[in-house]
């Protein structure tokens, strides 16, 4: 018995010197050019938009030769700490993922005008000397949803809630809203969509970006009063709301940021659509920027035109979606991006 | 059942401790230096070991090359774990600024611990320490924007408003156990909820919201009622503020406070035997009350912690997992006071550390959990350990002197 607790820690010994002594040797092996993500406390495995950026600089880091890295922040303390560690590495490009980082990318950026930023979804006024801002108008495509869900609906009402109060959030809603309230104008019809008034700028919000549970309950309750469409715009909470939709009948959900029906294979059959906001494509541009010493703070806009917004496929319901239906989607997008309609109700 | 029908209805039950308890949480027991310091220690090395092979093994890449090129995988798995352990150490304690961040890391979650092992050392599982950090938090907050003080009174208040509302929001389960029996542990996760629904509606009202924010985040705290940084005169990146020292001097303060003062021994005595305690006069009600409010002082501390010393606002994941966190430390610590602040340290310095290793490996920062949840089941299990280790089955009058591997 002694010789075993003696083995046992004599081969821990071992084993921690040898890593020791390999591990030393390796720290100049990394590539020259690096392009480092924070992600938010939602963590780079959201299958939102944290793993959006994520896939941006990935494809980013491969098509020129760099290191993508990523560190993922489990509580607001660790943005700053973060945000240092990769200004020490040295990165060429550090692309901060979301509203909630503003703060302090602003402070890494002022404190350390060399280094490169960029920011999902944060515009500065006035902008930033050495900070890309990248934003979208969602709500182009999220007017496109709104269309689509109003012409779906069985019950007339259809619903969305939000994870925070901030303007990258509520930009889905109000597209949303406006393109129910534009389905109404232009077929008479009354559709009602709860959650969620442009006008106040006040409706559902879990306050959260974590929650599964909080996206159960917020779709439960707009379910409960006659919604049988669903946009949660709140990172993986929507999860939770495509899971309840899965167990119900006659319940769909409008993804976003990504498409639901890939995103989410347990769950594909309930995704109507998705408001797709390529934040890939958007951090691939940057890095582009950054990488190929183009790098200006100018904004970064994500339209219909551009394709850095859109709206996904039906997939297993396009049956559920009339083909009228499905070509007045396809002139709307024409009509939105020659301004012929406007979505800023 | 049928044999014996006339059994009495069970009495309500009381605070006390079954021999479970004690030996999962530490609490009651004589300082033992094999129960309070070897088993934990041995426990922190078996999670460390448990955690290299999920770290070791936890690469796809260097999994597939077994079968085509075991030596070259051998070498990989091991670079791979060196690299990791070293990232992990060296961002804990490699230097003055990993070590500013440990530390900074560790004052709440020492302060958090605390409020658990006091409830541990009087028979109580408080549960709460997240929802006691969220309302002593929001009290340092209004204190920290809405007066404007000189430092040497507005840091004092802040922190006197840290205490008050940590000790409401403990209180109230104190209170509720003690007059109805209503258990702390349902009590006290409930009232997490309520504090964390409570936090994200008022961050919107008016009175705490930023400026010109629709989000929520508060107003900012005033400088004059931040913590001080203490060594950011050498780099101004060194974040570590007064909240470490509060947190030492915390600890030093529930130490006297168990085992030198007479309220102490009376929270101890409810511990061990409520009715005992009852017999030999002592207010049990009203013990049990304060036991939870000091508590939640504690944690009401972690949370002013966060909001005027690292943070300096709040927004509603100020408080993070810490009160979760603060369970397994107290555990850890063994429900004393200075094994709070060790495993505080331990912890803080896991987390220093998990962020570097993140940072220079691709080592995710979850296995840092991994490994502390790895430590708590090691410790929940001592049979396991002792079993493992072959450390001599414990008793009451066990000799320090012996040697623990025979």
């Amino acid at each position: 018995m002694l010789r075993r607790s003696k083995t046992l820690i004599a081969l821990f010994a071992v084993l921690a010197l040898i890593a020791a002594a390999c591990g030393g040797d390796d720290d100049s092996g990394s590539a020259d050019t690096k392009i480092c993500e924070v992600t938010d406390v939602g963590g780079v495995d959201d299958k939102g938009f944290n793993a959006s950026a994520w896939a941006g600089a990935q494809r980013a880091a491969a098509d020129f030769g760099a290191d993508p890295k990523v560190l993922e922040s489990q509580a607001e303390t660790d943005y700053e700490v973060n945000l240092n560690s990769f200004i020490d590495e040295g990165c060429d490009l550090i692309v901060t993922v979301g509203f909630l980082l503003g703060d302090a990318t602003a402070n890494a950026a002022n404190a350390n005008p060399e280094s490169k930023f960029t920011i999902v979804d944060f515009a500065y006024d006035p902008p930033i000397e050495n900070v890309k801002g990248l934003v979208f108008n969602t709500d182009e495509a999220a007017f496109l949803a709104g269309y689509v869900a109003a012409g779906t609906t069985a019950t007339g009402t259809v619903g969305t809630f939000g994870g925070i109060n901030i303007p990258p959030v509520t930009i889905f809603m109000d597209g949303f809203v406006r393109g129910v309230r534009y389905y109404n104008a232009q077929k008479g019809t009354d559709v009602q969509v709860l959650g969620w008034d442009p006008d106040t700028q006040e409706g559902s919000f879990t306050n959260n970006f974590e929650s599964l549970d909080d996206g159960r309950a917020f779709a439960q309750s707009l379910i409960d009063e006659g919604a049988d469409i669903v946009m949660p715009v709140a990172g993986p909470v929507g999860l939770g709301s495509a899971q309840l939709a899965s167990e119900l009948d006659g319940i769909y959900i409008v993804g976003v940021d990504v498409d639901g029906f890939e995103a989410d294979p347990n769950n594909a059959s309930i995704y109507l659509t998705s408001v797709l906001k390529r934040i890939d494509n958007a951090v691939y541009a940057a890095a582009d920027e950054a990488l190929n010493g183009t790098f200006t703070n100018d904004l970064y806009v994500g339209t219909l035109e551009n394709e850095g917004v859109g709206l996904a496929p039906y997939h297993d319901l396009a049956d559920m979606v009339p083909s009228d239906l499905q070509s007045e989607v396809e002139s709307l997008r024409d009509d939105i991006i020659s301004g012929a309609v406007s979505v800023s109700g | 059942m049928s044999d014996r029908p006339d059994l009495p209805e069970t009495p309500p039950e009381q605070p006390g401790m079954s021999s479970f308890f004690k030996d999962l949480t530490g609490a009651g027991s004589q300082i033992n230096w094999r129960a309070n310091v070897l088993v934990p220690a041995l426990a922190i090395l078996s999670a460390l070991i448990a955690g290299g092979i999920i770290i070791a093994f936890g690469d796809l890449d260097t999994l597939k090359l077994w079968g085509s090129d075991p030596g070259q995988a051998a070498s990989d798995t091991l670079n791979r774990l060196g690299d990791s352990y070293v990232a992990l150490f060296e961002g804990a304690v490699g230097g003055l600024g990993p070590i500013s961040e440990t530390l900074t890391r560790a004052a709440p979650l020492i302060l958090a611990g605390l409020a658990v092992a006091i409830g541990f050392q009087a028979g109580l599982f408080n549960i709460g320490a997240n929802g006691q950090m969220l309302i002593g938090g929001m009290f340092a907050l209004v204190v920290g924007f809405q007066f404007d003080l000189p430092t040497v009174i507005h840091i004092p208040l802040a922190i006197i408003a840290a205490l008050i509302g940590g000790a409401i929001w403990g209180g109230i389960p104190g209170f509720l156990r003690a007059k109805t029996g209503a258990h702390e542990v349902i009590t006290t996760i409930m009232l997490n909820f309520i504090a964390l629904r409570l936090v994200d509606y008022l961050l919107t009202v008016e009175f705490f919201q930023l400026e010109g924010r629709n989000d929520p985040v508060s107003k900012s705290v005033l400088d004059s009622a931040r913590y001080p940084k203490l060594i950011d005169f050498i780099n101004a990146r060194y974040r570590v503020h007064l909240g470490i020292i509060i947190a030492i001097l915390a600890a030093w303060f529930i130490w006297w406070l168990l085992y030198r003062s007479t309220i102490g021994f009376e929270f101890r005595a409810v511990g061990a035997n409520p009715d005992g305690a009852r017999y030999a006069g002592m207010n049990v009600v009203w013990l049990i009350v304060a036991v939870m409010a000091v508590a939640g002082a504690m944690a009401g501390l972690a949370g002013g912690d966060q909001v005027v010393g690292t943070l300096g606002r709040a927004t509603p994941g100020f408080v993070g997992v810490i009160g979760f966190d603060a369970i397994a430390l107290a555990l850890l610590g063994r429900s004393h006071p200075f094994g709070v602040v060790a495993a505080g340290l331990l912890f803080g310095g896991l987390a220093a550390g998990g962020q570097n290793m993140q940072a220079s490996t691709d080592v995710g920062i979850d296995i840092v959990q991994v490994i502390q949840a790895l430590i708590i089941v090691f410790i929940a299990a001592p049979a396991l350990i002792k079993a493992i280790y072959r450390v001599k089955a414990d008793t009451e009058a066990a000799q320090v002197s012996q040697g623990w591997a025979t």
